[in-house]
This record gives C-alpha cells, sequence and structure tokens, in this order.
C-alpha cells in the first residue's frame, strides 16, 4: 500500500527505492565444485608423482614458424592448478559476500586454467598435439555454429526453430545429391541452401499462416526430413552409387594468415564451407545488432504489436529473416556431406540440430555467444578424440561424457535463466 | 447455433452437463475435427503412396514408354501402391492370407505390443506439455530406467510375482530421477529443459554404454559383448495370450498408466496445479501455487512414465539381454505421438496404437515388399502436420470452416476461427 500513497504524492522527495540484496551464490558454488573436482583429481589422484612430464606440442611438422615444445611437470601442473583454482572460488565467494559482481576476468581463467590442469593431468608421460585439438574443434563445430546462427536469426524473429536437425540434414541430402549429379561441388553447396530454406518456408508456413505450435511443427518437420531423407537413400541413393558420390572440397591455405603460429593452421587452414562459416558469423552479427532491418527482425521478435504500429510487416519480417534461418543451417548441412564424409548417410546428422539448439539457447540467442557456445561443443568432441588416441586414464566413456555434464554444470551455474525473445513461439495476429 | 467459442479440451468436459457435452461431440464429428483427422491420415497416405510409386523401379521403366502403353505405368503404379498398403494393413491388423482366425488377427496383438512403449513414453511427454515443458529426454531416461530394471531382473533372486513388482519399481525410479534432475535443476537454478534433456541424453548413453561393458554391473558374466544377461524368468512380464503372441502383460501396465495420468491431470489437485502452471505460471504463482515443486513434480513423474517404456521394453519385448539401442528412437517417436494426442491421455492412448499399427505393418511392408520402413516416419509426420492445421486441410479439401475450433495443444493461441465467430 506504501507505494501507493507515494505515487500520488507531490514529487517534492525523491522516492529512494529499496535495492533488493539478492546474493546469488551460483557461481561460487560451481567455481568450488570445479575447484574440488581438481584437488582431487589433479592432487589426490594426482598421476606423474614419479616426475613425468605432460608435452604440449604448439607447431605441425609443416609450420614455417616452429614454436618449441612445452613440456610441464605433470603433478606440480596438477598442484599449481588446484590452488589457483581454490583462491579463485574463494575470491569469487568473498565478491558474492560483498555484493559485487563477478568479472569475466575470473571467469575466464579459471575455465582456461581447469582446462590446462586437466589437459597435464590427462597426458601425463605423453604429448598433445594443440593445433590438431584445435583444428579438428573449428572443424567439428561448423554444422553446429551454421545450425546455431540460423537458430538465432529464426528465434530473434519469434519463431521457435526446433527443425535445425531437419533444415542440417536436408542440405546434408540435397547437396550430396546435387553436387553428385552435376560434377560440381559449389552447385551442392546452392543446393544445401534452397533444401534448408524449403524446410524453413514450411515451418514460417505453418507457424505464421496456420498458426500451428511452433514446437509442433519443428518437430515434426525434423520427423518428416528424417522419414523422407532415409526412405530416398534406400530407395534412390542407395542402389545407384553415382548420385551419393560428390567431391570433398579440400583444405585451402590463406596465404601468410596460414603461417601464424597456433591460430594459422587452426583458423586459416580449413575447407571453403569454414571460411563461408566466418562470413557467416559476422553477417548475423553485423545484420542483427547493426542494421535497420535487423532491428525490425528483433521488434517483431519482442513485440510485434509495437513493431505494427510503426508500420513493419510482422510476418513478412518473420517469414524472411526464418527464411534466411534455413539458408544458413542448410549449408551447415554440407558440411557433413562435402566437408567430411564425403557421402550421404541416414540421419548422419545425428542429434547435431538439436546441439545446435542447445548453444542457440546457451548462447542466449546472440549470434556470437551461441558461436561460443557451439564451438565448446566442439572442442569437446575433438578432445575425447584426441584423448581417446594418446590413451586416456579414465575410461572413455566418462570422456564422451564430459562435454555435456559440463554443458548442465554451465547451464545451471553460469547462464542460468535464459530469456528468450519476448514473443518467441507466438504467432502474431492482428 | 450458439456463440460458443471454444470447444472446451476433452479433460475439462467434466464442467459441462451431459446433453450438453454431446451436443459437442456432435458438432465435434460434423464440425470437421474427426473429419480432418480422416482427411488428414487419408492425405498423408495419398502423399506415401506418391513416394511409393515414383521410387518403384516398375514405374520407371513403364514411365519410359507411358505415351505408347500408358496402362502399363498406371497398373505399376497400382501394383506398386496397393502392394504396400495392403502388407501395411495385413502386418498391422488383419492377416486374410491366414489359415485360421487366431493366426489372422496376430498381427493386430503385434500392434499393441509396438503401441506399449510408444504409449507409455508418449504420456511422458504430453504430460511434460501440459506443464509447459519440452521433455526431449525420453530416451536417456528409457536407458536408465531399463538399466535399473534390467539389472534388477537379472541380478536380484526373488520370489516371482514380487520380482516383476520391485524391477518395474527400480525402473520407475530410474526413470523419475533422470527426469526428476531437470525438473530441480529448472526449479532451482532456472537451467532450460531442453538443454538439459539433451544433455542427459547423451550423459545417459554413455553411462549406459560404460556399465555395458564393465564386468559386474549390466555386462553379461563370460562375455565380452557390450550385452546383459537374460532376464530372470520371474521379472519378465506374462504373455497375455500364452506363447504365440508377442503381446505381454506390460500392455496393462500402460492402460493403468494411462488411466492414472487421466486422473492425475484432470481429478488431482496436483494435476489441477500442473495445468495451472502450464497454462500461465506467473499467473500459478500469484495464485499460491508452487511453481519450483510443480517443475520438478511434472519432470519426475514425465521421467517415470517415460521409464516405463524402458521398462517395457527389458521386460517385455526384449527379455533375452539388451544392449544401449535398447531405446530404438521411441523416446523421440513419443513427441509425436504425444503431440498427436494432443497431450491428453486417451488422445495419446489412441495415437500411441495408431503409431504401433504403423510401426508393425512397416515392419511387414519391408519384409513383403521392400518398401523401406521410413515411408512410414513420413507419413506418420504428415498426419501430425496435417492434423495440427485444420484450416490448411479444411482449405485443401474445401471444408466449410466450422461454427466451434478446436484449441491447438501446449499453448492456448488464440485462432483465427475464434475472431471470425466472435466477428459473426
Amino acid at each position: 500500500m506504501s507505494t501507493l500513497t507515494q505515487s500520488s504524492a507531490p514529487a517534492s522527495a525523491p522516492i529512494v527505492k529499496p535495492t533488493a540484496q539478492i546474493r546469488s551464490w551460483k557461481i561460487p558454488i560451481t567455481f568450488g565444485s570445479f575447484a574440488v573436482l581438481s584437488l582431487i583429481l589433479f592432487v589426490v589422484l594426482g598421476r606423474g608423482q614419479r616426475g613425468e612430464l605432460s608435452t604440449f606440442r604448439l607447431s605441425e611438422g609443416r609450420d614455417l614458424i616452429q614454436l618449441p615444445e612445452v613440456a610441464l611437470p605433470t603433478f606440480a601442473t596438477g598442484m599449481f592448478v588446484a590452488v589457483v583454482l581454490v583462491l579463485m572460488a574463494a575470491a569469487s565467494a568473498w565478491l558474492v559476500y560483498r555484493h559485487a559482481k563477478i568479472p569475466i576476468v575470473l571467469t575466464i581463467p579459471f575455465a582456461l586454467l581447469f582446462l590446462v590442469g586437466f589437459l597435464a593431468w590427462a597426458a601425463s608421460g605423453s604429448t598433445i598435439p594443440v593445433p590438431g585439438l584445435l583444428i579438428g574443434t573449428v572443424t567439428l563445430s561448423a554444422p553446429l555454429i551454421f545450425g546455431a546462427l540460423g537458430g538465432v536469426l529464426s528465434e530473434r524473429a519469434g519463431v521457435v526453430n526446433v527443425a535445425i536437425e531437419g533444415q542440417l540434414l536436408a542440405g546434408a541430402f540435397s547437396s550430396a545429391v546435387v553436387a553428385s549429379a552435376t560434377g560440381n561441388s559449389y552447385l551442392g553447396l546452392l543446393a544445401a541452401m534452397v533444401a534448408g530454406a524449403l524446410v524453413s518456408m514450411v515451418l514460417a508456413a505453418f507457424a505464421l499462416k496456420y498458426l500451428v505450435d511452433q514446437v509442433i511443427v519443428g518437430v515434426v518437420l525434423n520427423v518428416l526430413v528424417i522419414g523422407l531423407t532415409s526412405f530416398l537413400y534406400s530407395q534412390v541413393l542407395a542402389p545407384s552409387a553415382n548420385l551419393n558420390s560428390p567431391n570433398v572440397f579440400a583444405r585451402l591455405n590463406v596465404p601468410f594468415l596460414s603461417e601464424i603460429p597456433i591460430i594459422g593452421p587452426v583458423l586459416f587452414r580449413q575447407t571453403i564451407i569454414v571460411y563461408v562459416m566466418y562470413v557467416a558469423i559476422a553477417l548475423v552479427y553485423f545484420g542483427l545488432f547493426r542494421t535497420k532491418w535487423g532491428l525490425r527482425v528483433r521488434a517483431v521478435g519482442e513485440h510485434p504489436q509495437a513493431a505494427d504500429t510503426v508500420g513493419i510487416n510482422v510476418n513478412r519480417t518473420r517469414f524472411i529473416a526464418v527464411t534466411l534461418g534455413g539458408v544458413i543451417a542448410g549449408f551447415g548441412g554440407a558440411y557433413f556431406t562435402l566437408g567430411a564424409v564425403g557421402a550421404f548417410n541416414k540421419e548422419m546428422t545425428s542429434g547435431m540440430g538439436f546441439i545446435a539448439l542447445a548453444a542457440v539457447i546457451f548462447g542466449q540467442w546472440h549470434p556470437i555467444k551461441a558461436t561460443l557456445a557451439a564451438l565448446l561443443f566442439g572442442f569437446a568432441t575433438n578432445l575425447q578424440n584426441v584423448l581417446g588416441i594418446i590413451g586416456s586414464p579414465v575410461p572413455s566413456e566418462f570422456m564422451l561424457m564430459l562435454p555435456y555434464v559440463v554443458t548442465i554444470f554451465a547451464v545451471a551455474g553460469f547462464v542460468g535463466r535464459s530469456r528468450a525473445p519476448a514473443a518467441d513461439g507466438k504467432p502474431y495476429i492482428k | 447455433m450458439s456463440a460458443t467459442t471454444t470447444t472446451a479440451p476433452a479433460g475439462r468436459d467434466s464442467r459441462k452437463d451431459g446433453s450438453e457435452r454431446w451436443t459437442q461431440t456432435l458438432r465435434d464429428i460434423t464440425g470437421g475435427s474427426a473429419m480432418i483427422s480422416v482427411l488428414a491420415v487419408l492425405f498423408a497416405l495419398v502423399v506415401g503412396a506418391i513416394l511409393i510409386a515414383f521410387t518403384n523401379e516398375r514405374v520407371q521403366e513403364t514411365a519410359g514408354y507411358f505415351f505408347s502403353r500408358p496402362t502399363d505405368l498406371l497398373r505399376a503404379v497400382w501394383d506398386a501402391v496397393a502392394g504396400a498398403y495392403s502388407a501395411l494393413f495385413q502386418g498391422s491388423i488383419y492377416n486374410f492370407r491366414a489359415t485360421n482366425f487366431l493366426t489372422a488377427i496376430r498381427p493386430m496383438t503385434e500392434t499393441l505390443t509396438f503401441a506399449t512403449p510408444l504409449i507409455a513414453a508418449g504420456l511422458g511427454v504430453g504430460l511434460a506439455f501440459r506443464v509447459g515443458m519440452f521433455n526431449i529426454g525420453g530416451r536417456g531416461q528409457m536407458l536408465i530406467a531399463a538399466g535399473a530394471a534390467g539389472w534388477v531382473a537379472f541380478a536380484v533372486e526373488l520370489p516371482a510375482g514380487i520380482h516383476l513388482i520391485v524391477a518395474i519399481l527400480a525402473g520407475l525410479l530410474g526413470g523419475a530421477i533422470w527426469g526428476g534432475i531437470v525438473g530441480l535443476l529448472k526449479a532451482r537454478t532456472g537451467a532450460h529443459e531442453v538443454i538439459v534433456t539433451i544433455m542427459l541424453n547423451f550423459v545417459a548413453l554413455y553411462l549406459i554404454q560404460f556399465l555395458l561393458r564393465t564386468p559386474g554391473a549390466l555386462q553379461a558374466p563370460g562375455s565380452n559383448n557390450p550385452k546383459t544377461p537374460a532376464m530372470a524368468a520371474t521379472a519378465v512380464f506374462p504373455d497375455l495370450f500364452g506363447p504365440r503372441y508377442n503381446l505381454h502383460a506390460g500392455f496393462l501396465t500402460v492402460v493403468a498408466a494411462t488411466i492414472f495420468v487421466w486422473w492425475l491431470l484432470s481429478r488431482s489437485n496436483l494435476g489441477f496445479q500442473f495445468r495451472a502452471v502450464g497454462q500461465n505460471p506467473s499467473a500459478a504463482r500469484v495464485a499460491g501455487i508452487n511453481v519450483k515443486n510443480v517443475y520438478l513434480y511434472a519432470m519426475a513423474i514425465s521421467g517415470a512414465l517415460v521409464g516405463l517404456a524402458g521398462i517395457n521394453q527389458v521386460l517385455g519385448t526384449v527379455t533375452t539381454g539388451f544392449g544401449s539401442g535398447i531405446d530404438a528412437g521411441i523416446g523421440f517417436d513419443a513427441i509425436t505421438v504425444a503431440l498427436l494426442g494432443r497431450s491428453k491421455p486417451w488422445g495419446i492412448f489412441a495415437a500411441g496404437i495408431l503409431f504401433g499399427a504403423f510401426k508393425a505393418g512397416g515392419f511387414a511392408m519391408q519384409a513383403a515388399e521392400g518398401v523401406p520402413i521410413d515411408i512410414v516416419v513420413v507419413v506418420q509426420a504428415l498426419i501430425v502436420l496435417f492434423i495440427a492445421a485444420p484450416p490448411l486441410v479444411r482449405a485443401m479439401f474445401h471444408l466449410p470452416t466450422p461454427g466451434t475450433s478446436r484449441k491447438p495443444t501446449i499453448r492456448a493461441v488464440k485462432t483465427r476461427q475464434t475472431n471470425e465467430v466472435v466477428a459473426k
């Protein structure tokens, strides 16, 4: 009741709002559990107590500039990392106690340190090829990033896109068929974009014109595309092999840039699909946040009534954004056939579209953050590949599990309540 | 026609008196809902037929000389489509080629066997939908439940009867825990259930894979295969109609689960809270409902129901020991089942039986006619798509827009028809 009397009173005295003093212990708890984990893993169960070294190889053999290998004593590194992590966790708890914000300069070093400690622990007595680990990360993340960008674009306009999996799969299928039939892999890329756009146009038509629940359309479209591509694969592609043998893109080295130590091989010795990915990330970010069109897209996603009032055609803006999202996701589908495997297979996207969806939400519907989230998944997938080769100290299943567990921790601890665009999933009816 | 604007969903029909309910049902049938379902199924089958015809080799051959002998093409199309669909029918409902009645109805029991886990998992997904949550974690929940129930079934020795019940309870608990984690994280930290369920699918998969190759856990003793030993006979669902049919008593547990979910959602206090939170969490919180607890309970119950599907797989369908593929994609199929059933218990039951029929018939069709079972997936997806979009079906078949409209599931969306009726 007091607020009522205050607002009716003359505005002579400034109204002092009581500031809510809420302490969120989520980050200290997350930090603390990782610090305890590292204490147990690196110190109590520490490997390399007889003086083994963990070697990090920073250059590939063919690089112009050869960096020396870094050899760290396993146990000492683990001990050091664990102690620093405990101190950082304590610092975060102190900050929260003082109602201070935990700066990002604490979070990122924490994650990196834990990673270094973990790699040193896992590589006790052997060598980790750092460029190889990171090259694979970028390559494996490519379809996830494309899918996530498509999802971001669509959801920013207010249409929930669960159909990323379907868009990827449609792109993979049509790029393989067109590239094989024409012998031109670039036409395959074009076909992938068209196929992705078609899937998302169906999504947009059902969601915007027929007002079907968008989650339903998305799920059903996934099933439909899986069914269609599997059926056509068994009936058409499997009997005649010449429809399913596209040329795989070779890796292209960018002159000069590819010779920068570490970064060069990782970013600039990739296929054309990855180079297009860099452009796509920049374009989606720029388009959404720096152009009039992007402002409109975000407006129809947040408050369609307001956008309509100022003369924006809500459904047309949404339709275009969703279609563009499908173009991007479909292009990502070409990675599977033209970038990696070289042939289409039943359900070859194997749930990557759902991981891309997780990256969209994890990345809080922001193109750059979603890209980083997708990179995290790619890194984790590749990490277990690399550790599988050098021999991992824990059963491989737990290594495989790790990225997903880390994601759950991260989503529960750091990201917390991620807020979707306000009108996400709601059709607009005048 | 009275100016009733929306049809109440079946769950809320109880508020109406008998005569009103009867007119409503009549209106539903003539006004299009049932009609649309039938037309959606028909249209999906037609699209399926086109696909079958186009990819048939004989059809492609005869199309080469279509203008000289068009009847060849037509006969080839007819042979391909009729052959495939009659195999689908005979594999799922009634086998006309059988010598006696008992053999002829065997496909129908196969349908129910395939439907059993689909209904259970569909109920779980549908329950989560009603609370406004999207449970894509069916795979993980099924695997954990299967692992728990399976372990009790082969590693613990108990008298017959009790053994089965304990195994079921262990499985339900496993599924409830795996689903409950999601609800707990959503309630306490706001972690989005879509991310957590997807991640837990993978965690469960690798956990089960690890246990399957660890002697003393789930791996069969003296074997190197990642597979469990066979279930003890005391813990297996008994056959319902004797050893000639695959249908097992697990079907009864699914019927019970359907009744339970119906009772929970439309007759219980907790179910009322579930629906309130599903409609509008903010309003529910203001009304004094503990939304966080609702998320936890709903996901735990949803996980247990999906877990029942896993239990049915290991104790009923595949009793000779299982690997990490025991979920057989049912966790994802369940989403479509729940959508087709509009997240209502008996709707899901019917949808599960329809999809079970497609599955049973699909295998028969693949074996008899060489048409890949994937065509069934396409038809199923189209059915759900068309049923979800009544205006589209009406436009395609020039049906009149009825005076009433069904509310789309999950979230209450204003429909265009509502506006039109109001305008009248």
